[in-house]
C-alpha cells in the first residue's frame, strides 16, 4: 500500500501532507478536527537529518498549534549505520527527537502512532514507541532483528528458535508479539478512519497519558515478569 | 626510591574493568548501599533458561539506595560482565521501577551506572520495549525535579538504546576508557563493510566514540579518570548547585539549534581527528595522548 492510499484512507475528509526525501510532515482533517501527520516512509534509516527534522516540527506544532493531536506514521528500518553519523552521536539526535514527542504530551498533545511498514529498533525507540498509544497495520514488520540474524549472534540453532518463537512472544518478530507484550495496542487490518478517529477520542478522554505496557503486557499474558518486578522495586 | 609510584598504582582501581557491585561500593558512600531485590529473594531470567543459558540472580543490574556525599540517592549499575549489560525483561524493569520509586521518593539523584550493548537479544522484544518504558521513565523522573545522572566507563559502553537512554539522562559523565554511540562499531562493519568502521582498529572507535570526543563536542558534561573516586567526585561536582530544568519548549529549542549547527559545521567528517581541528584544537594528534586534567584545560581554552 503507498503512503498516499494510507493517507486518503486514514484522512478521508483531507489531508495536506509532503513528503520530503522519506521524511512525511503535514496536517489531516478528521471528526475531531485538524491533526499534524509527521513520520517516516520507505522503510527510512533514521540520521541525524530526518530526527532533526521531525523534532523541528514537533516543537512547531508545541509552539504554534497548542493541543493539536500528532498522527506518527512509522516506517523504518531502524537507524542509519554510518560512522560519520556515529562520530557526531547519533543516539543524542535520537534522544533529543524523543524528548521533542515527550515534551508534546506533557504540554496536553494526544498522539498515536501507527506502523504503516517496518518498525526497527533505535527508528522506533526514538518516534513510535515514544507516542501515547502505538498501533500497527496488519502487514507491518515490527523487529530487532530478524530470526537467521539472531540465530548467528546468540549461536543458537534457527531451527530451535523458530520453535520457541511458537510459544514466547518475548523474541520474535512480528506485531502479534509487541501486541501481546503491550507495546503495541491494536493491529489495524487496513488503515481507517473510524480506528483512528477512536483511538484518538479514547486517548483524549484518558487525559494525561501514563505508560501502561508493562499492565497490559501482564493483562495480555504476554509480558509476565516485568509490572510485578517494578512493584517488588516499589514496595522494597 | 619507586615506592610512591609503586603504591599509586595499586590503589588505583580502573572503573572499566570494575564489577558493578565493586563500582557500586567505591562510588557510594562507604557501607551506604542498600540492594532492592538482592539476589536471594531474586529469580534469574526464565527467557534465558529456556534457551539452556545460565541466568544471574540480579539479571545483570544492580538497584538500591544509597548515599552520595552524605545525599540520598537511588542507584543503578549495569553488569557488564552478564550477558555484556544487554536489557531484558526483569533487567529492564528493575530499572523501570528504580526510576518510578525515584519520581516519587525524589532523592537528591539518581546515578545510573550504565554499562550495555543495548538490548538483550535473547528477549529482543522485551528487551526493546523495556527500553523505551526506560526512556520515558528517565523523563518523568526527571519531571519530577530529580536529576538522573549517567555514568558511563564501563567495559561495554553505552550503545543502542542505552546510548538514546543516557542521552536522555540530566548529564553524562565520562571517562576516556567509556564508549558512547548507537550502533557498535562491530554492526557498522559487519552491515556496511570494513572500510566504513574497522572495529578493530581501536584508537580509531575511540576518535569516534570515546570519552575525549564525546567531551570536547560536549556529549558529555565531565570528564573524569578512570577509576570510581573520578566518577564519585565527577557526579558530586555535578550535584552541588545542580537545578533540573522543567521541560520546556524553550529549552529544546535550543537543544535544536545546537544540533543542528554542528551537523553543518561538522558535515561530511568521519574522524575525531577532522572535529577536534575544526574545533580549534592545535594538534589534534596529541589529544589521545595528553591526560584527562591537559584535556580539560586544553577544552577550556577552545575558542566559544
Amino acid at each position: 500500500m503507498t503512503l498516499n492510499e494510507i493517507l486518503d484512507s486514514l484522512f478521508p475528509a483531507g489531508h495536506d501532507v509532503a513528503v520530503a526525501g522519506q521524511l512525511v510532515a503535514g496536517t489531516a482533517q478528521t471528526a475531531r478536527g485538524t491533526v499534524a501527520v509527521l513520520g517516516t516512509t520507505d522503510a527510512a534509516a533514521i540520521g541525524h537529518d530526518i530526527a532533526l527534522g521531525l523534532a523541528g516540527r514537533i516543537l512547531d506544532i508545541v509552539d504554534q498549534h497548542p493541543g493539536r493531536a500528532i498522527v506518527f506514521l512509522v516506517d523504518t528500518k531502524g537507524q542509519v549505520l554510518s560512522r560519520a553519523e556515529e562520530l557526531l552521536c547519533l543516539n543524542g539526535s535520537l534522544a533529543h527527537l524523543a524528548r521533542c514527542v515527550d515534551l508534546a504530551r506533557r504540554q496536553g498533545h494526544v498522539s498515536i502512532a501507527l506502523v504503516t511498514g517496518e518498525a526497527v529498533s533505535g527508528g522506533f525507540l526514538s518516534f513510535g514507541l515514544m507516542a501515547d498509544k502505538t498501533y500497527a497495520l496488519a502487514d507491518a514488520q515490527v523487529r530487532v532483528m530478524d530470526l537467521k540474524a539472531m540465530a548467528r549472534v546468540t549461536k543458537i540453532a534457527h531451527e530451535r528458535l523458530v520453535e520457541l518463537a511458537g510459544s514466547s512472544p518475548t523474541f520474535a518478530p512480528g506485531a502479534e508479539n509487541y501486541l501481546r507484550m503491550g507495546a503495541i495496542e491494536a493491529i489495524w487490518d487496513t488503515p481507517s478512519a473510524a480506528l483512528l478517529e477512536a483511538a484518538l477520542a479514547g486517548q483524549a478522554a484518558a487525559g494525561a497519558a501514563v505508560d501502561g505496557r508493562m499492565r497490559a503486557g501482564l493483562a495480555r499474558q504476554g509480558r509476565r515478569l516485568a509490572a510485578d518486578t517494578v512493584s517488588a522495586v516499589l514496595a522494597a | 626510591m619507586n615506592a610512591p609510584v609503586y603504591t599509586n598504582l595499586v590503589l588505583r582501581h580502573s572503573y572499566f574493568e570494575a564489577t558493578a557491585r565493586s563500582r557500586v561500593a567505591a562510588v557510594l558512600d562507604a557501607g551506604s548501599f542498600r540492594e532492592f531485590l538482592p539476589p536471594e529473594v531474586a529469580q534469574p531470567s526464565p527467557h534465558l533458561a529456556i534457551l539452556d543459558i545460565p541466568g544471574a540472580f540480579d539479571d545483570g543490574v544492580i538497584i538500591g539506595s544509597a548515599a552520595l556525599g552524605g545525599k540520598p540517592v537511588l542507584v543503578i549499575a549495569q553488569e557488564g560482565q552478564f550477558m555484556g549489560g544487554a536489557v531484558g525483561e526483569i533487567h529492564g524493569a528493575k530499572i523501570v521501577g528504580l526510576l518510578r520509586r525515584a519520581a516519587l521518593e525524589k532523592p537528591a539523584a539518581v546515578l545510573f551506572m550504565v554499562d550495555s550493548g543495548g538490548v538483550r537479544l535473547h528477549e529482543a522484544n522485551a528487551g526493546l520495549i523495556a527500553i523505551s518504558e526506560i526512556m520515558r521513565a528517565v523523563l518523568d523522573t526527571r519531571a519530577a525535579g530529580v536529576p538522573v545522572l549517567a555514568l558511563v566507563g564501563g567495559s561495554c559502553g553505552a550503545f543502542g538504546g542505552m546510548g538514546i537512554v543516557s542521552r536522555l539522562c540530566s548529564a553524562i559523565i565520562m571517562s576516556e576508557e567509556g564508549r558512547l554511540a548507537l550502533s557498535g562499531p562491530e554492526v557498522i562493519e559487519t552491515v556496511a563493510g570494513v572500510e566504513e568502521f574497522d572495529s578493530k582498529d581501536r584508537a580509531l572507535v575511540w576518535r569516534v566514540t570515546g570519552g575525549k570526543h564525546r567531551y570536547l563536542t560536549g556529549d558529555c558534561a565531565e570528564l573524569v579518570e578512570d577509576d570510581a573516586a573520578g566518577f564519585r567526585q565527577g557526579a558530586i561536582d555535578l550535584l552541588a548547585g545542580w537545578n533540573e530544568p522543567v521541560p520546556s519548549s524553550a529549552g529544546l529549542r535550543a537543544e535544536q539549534e545546537r544540533l543542528s549547527r554542528r551537523r553543518q559545521r561538522f558535515a561530511g567528517m568521519r574522524d575525531g581527528l577532522e572535529v577536534w581541528a575544526a574545533l580549534g584544537v592545535p594538534d589534534p594528534r596529541q589529544v589521545s595522548l595528553i591526560d584527562r586534567d591537559s584535556l580539560v584545560a586544553l577544552k577550556k581554552g577552545l575558542p566559544a
